[in-house]
């Protein structure tokens, strides 16, 4: 009994849900899955130029005040216009999750860096003593910028890196595929940040450089792949070849990005508001990062003049361990 | 091969078993720990963003630690010259850069030159190096003109020392006693970052931003006997004196020596008090040397005034009514209280070199950190859950393997940030939370070949084999690429982008590893279980 017990446990399978048999037709297709990407795009350039990023405190400098409010739900009409009356300008007020907080938001004073200060403090006075300062951020001009191009910066070192290390480790069409396909889709993130006004800030940056990672690791997968198949199917025309890559990782491809789209959910969900615009950027980054792993970067590379000498030549000698050797005899 | 040889085995037992225990006192209280015997003593520590606290950047000003030295510098020189009969037509400060000193006779240039090459001085830094990179340099400009400046190197090493001394000064005042955890330290070049954990009530931060408010350098000057300011400004002057405003507390502005009696380095002590009418005053000690010079002044100029100076503002200007030996003295100026307690402390603690400018601050309260961390939990928790459902529901007893993988990750990142004295924050939480997601992905990646095999007729175990040993390459490359997108993050990052990266990185690395050992090892184990079993089955 006890050992039927066990085999159960050891032997408890899984469900294969997925269509394996799936042969979808993606390289023929391409131009309309580039061209889908290219209006996407576009239409995140045109967002991005016409509305411009909502940028946050972190880089444009100013304060944040969270409070709460001591006796009960805060009427936000009313603090609005406390915080107005104030006398330092004007002041955004918007309410959170909990009925009793609030967010008020200050520009940059026009007196800069030195009247920063003053005037929130002043701010805060002026609320009362009701309110419970949950949490107070002051951001100064010269930090912000530094902030600012310190973030962008991240993201570019990063993209060349990754540039670099696909390059080293495949051709440079795989590398220059990867990227296209990667700065599509912080491009398009961003387009989405300026459509829905969210804040643009350090955290969404954050989300940003790990989409640029999680999405080039989806797409490292299908080139591997690819690389793989190269030796395989000596004789298979590159578009069938490319077709059949992706066909073969896609349940890889989509399974994990559910098990990525879960975790992020439940951070987008249960998340307090710090948080919020990183999983959101999260949450929009793994469905696009997805669709460019599968329709967008692979496809690309038939337009890049990639041949199988260059790929099987090349890299028969430079990968060590067995995994180019059996793929060749096979 | 997914046979294991036993040292192999041991060793990555052996390192789990270290990954998971070390991360068991974070879940304790962090005083509880310290106690514990090593390497349990070690915790987690929480970001500001989750105990809740204040942060402050400060940036120093340091034009005004080159003029400073400059000023100091065109002193010394007047004084050298004067000492080696040296004729002046001219002695000044060019482009606030350097000291120009202008000779009235070409044939003194080469006791001048030798004069100013006396107060060049090798730099500490290249002292150890073996260089000889200086402070200073001395050029020739003709016959008439010499001038003496700072080298780039030594105004760097100037700028160092500013900035070490003010973090002393700045630690002295925050944390007299040397008991809160405050984390003082310098950022980039001109810049202190001060993280004063578990303080967010606003009256406290207030209090602790006003005593970095100034420098307090406080000087005694010379009273010019007979020019009054009034008379200064209508044209009447004397070199070495100027007009210094008034505090507007007493009296009106004064004419004072330009340069200090006493500098601003020399009180030995410095409390509140209250004077004869009960009026709060500050009562302070000189340093010996400085009681001394001041009890000759003092005996010389009875009658005369003297004033004492606060940041480039007159205090107050009394009479010397007698000779003052003792080197001890009282200042009242019509304070209250709190001005006298907030002056003591930035006196007793010494003058900041330069002023310090807030640049950035960030303050949470307990309550919000509390609410992060509630939060974080449940998000974690059930982010977790609905990935461990996927993986049970997906892959049956091997995504059970990759559960226990993933869980020894986590315990692992856990661990290595108590050890590397990281801080948790609430991003950190996050990239932990998005490990979860990814790290299963390793497994996914094998899960999904074993399957491709087992379609392609391979038998069970050689699936199984094949399986491991065909993702490996994908799954080093898709990490490191990742990797890279982490370590730009930590390097180029700041705040919250820091706290994310560590996480973020760090289970990328654990992440490898225990795809490779624990999923691996498990799976092996659950081949050699089924060895005499005829015709298995592979769970997928």
């Amino acid at each position: 009994m006890r050992e039927d017990r066990e085999t159960l446990m050891l032997n408890f399978k899984g469900v294969d849900f997925f269509p394996h048999g799936l042969r979808l037709p993606i390289v023929k297709n391409r131009r309309y899955f580039i061209g889908i990407s290219w209006v996407l795009a576009l239409i995140s350039l045109a967002l991005i130029m016409a509305l411009g990023l909502n940028l946050g405190v972190d880089f444009k400098g100013g304060s944040i005040i969270e409070v709460r409010n001591k006796t009960g739900a805060v009427d936000i009409a009313k603090l609005r216009e406390t915080a107005n009356a104030a006398g330092v300008g004007g002041i955004q007020v918007q309410g959170l999750r909990e009925p009793t907080d609030a967010l008020l938001r200050m520009e940059m004073q026009a007196g800069g860096d030195a009247a920063q200060e003053p005037a929130t403090n002043k701010l805060i006075k002026a609320l009362g003593d009701n309110f419970e300062i949950r949490n107070k951020e002051v951001i100064g001009g010269v930090v912000s910028k530094e902030l600012l191009s310190s973030g962008i910066w991240a993201v570019v070192a990063s993209l060349v890196g990754i540039l670099i290390y696909l390059w080293f480790r495949f051709e440079w069409q795989f590398a220059v595929a990867a990227v296209v396909a990667l700065i599509h889709d912080v491009f398009i993130t961003c387009g989405m940040f300026a459509l829905l006004r969210f804040e643009f800030d350090l955290t969404v940056v954050a989300a940003l450089l790990t989409l640029a990672g999680y999405s080039v690791n989806d797409t490292v997968v299908v080139f591997d792949r690819i690389r793989e198949n190269m030796r395989k199917f000596k004789k298979m025309p590159l578009w069938e070849l490319i077709d059949l890559s992706i066909n073969e990782t896609l349940s890889r491809t989509v399974l994990t990005a559910g098990t990525v789209f879960l975790a992020v959910l439940a951070l987008y969900i249960f998340g307090t508001e710090v948080i919020h615009g990183f999983a959101f950027a999260m949450l929009f980054g793994v469905v696009i990062g997805t669709w460019s792993s599968i329709f967008v970067a692979a496809p690309l590379l038939m337009f890049f003049g990639l041949t199988r000498e260059k790929v099987t030549g090349q890299s028969d000698g430079a990968t060590k361990g067995g995994t180019s050797k059996q793929g060749a005899k096979a | 091969m997914l046979h294991f040889s036993r040292w192999k085995t041991i060793a990555i037992l052996t390192a789990c078993l270290i990954g998971v225990l070390g991360a068991i006192p974070s879940l304790f209280d962090k005083e509880r720990v310290l106690t514990w015997p090593f390497p349990f003593n070690k915790s987690v520590t929480l970001g500001l963003d989750l105990q809740g606290g204040a942060y402050f950047l400060m940036s120093i000003d340091t034009n005004v630690l080159k003029r400073d030295w400059l000023s100091d510098l065109q002193q010394q020189v007047l004084q050298r010259t004067r000492s080696a009969n040296i004729a002046r037509a001219g002695l000044g400060i060019r482009d606030a850069n350097r000291v120009v000193l202008t000779l009235t006779k070409p044939e003194d240039m080469a006791v001048a030159e030798k004069e100013l090459r006396a107060l060049v001085q090798p730099l500490e830094s290249a002292q150890l190096s073996g260089t000889s990179t200086t402070n200073l340099e001395v050029k020739k400009d003709s016959d008439t003109i010499i001038s003496i400046g700072p080298t780039e190197p030594g105004l760097r090493e100037r700028e160092t020392q500013g900035i070490s001394s003010s973090i002393e000064t700045v630690r002295r005042r925050l944390d007299p006693e040397g008991t809160k955890e405050m984390n003082i330290v310098r950022q980039g070049r001109d810049r202190i970052l001060i993280q004063i954990p578990g303080v967010s009530d606003p009256k406290l931060i207030e209090g602790y931003k006003e005593v970095l408010k100034s420098t307090a350098k406080m000087t005694f000057h010379v009273v010019h006997p007979t020019i009054t300011a009034d008379d200064f400004k209508a044209g009447r002057r004397e070199q070495g004196f100027r007009v210094f405003p008034s505090t507007d507390r007493v009296g009106g502005d004064e004419v004072l020596d330009e340069r200090p009696l006493i500098g601003g380095d020399q009180l030995s002590r410095a409390d509140p008090s209250f004077d004869e009418a009960r009026q709060p005053a500050l009562a302070f000690t000189f340093k010996p040397a400085a009681a001394r010079v001041f009890g000759k002044f003092s005996s010389e100029n009875i009658g005369r005034r003297f004033a004492i100076v606060l940041d480039g503002k007159v205090l107050t200007a009394p009479v010397i009514r007698s000779a003052i030996q003792d080197g001890n003295g009282q200042i009242t100026g019509n304070f209250n209280v709190e001005e006298v307690t907030k002056l003591a402390i930035q006196l007793r603690s010494g003058a900041l070199p330069a002023p310090l400018k807030l640049e950035q601050e960030s303050t949470v309260g307990a309550s919000l950190g509390a609410d992060s961390i509630r939060a974080g939990k449940i998000a974690t928790l059930i982010g977790a859950g609905l990935v461990v459902a996927f993986m049970l529901f997906a892959y049956g007893t091997f995504g059970i393997f990759s559960i226990i993988a993933v869980a020894i990750n986590i315990a692992m990142i856990i661990t290595f940030m108590s050890w590397l004295g990281a801080s948790l924050t609430l991003p950190g939480i996050a990239g932990i939370l998005l490990t979860i997601g990814m790290a299963v992905d390793a497994n996914v990646l094998i899960y999904e070949r074993i399957r491709e095999e087992l379609r392609n007729k391979s038998s069970p175990i050689s699936a199984i084999e094949k399986g491991f040993d065909r993702a490996f390459t994908t799954i080093v490359d898709a990490n490191l690429t990742t990797l890279i997108a982490g370590i730009a993050m930590f390097a180029l990052g700041s705040g919250p982008i820091k706290g994310f990266a560590v996480t973020l990185s760090l289970g990328i690395l654990t992440t490898v590893f225990t795809a490779f050992t624990v999923s691996r090892l498990l799976a092996s184990w659950w081949v050699a279980s089924h060895k005499n079993v005829k015709k298995i089955e592979a769970p997928m």
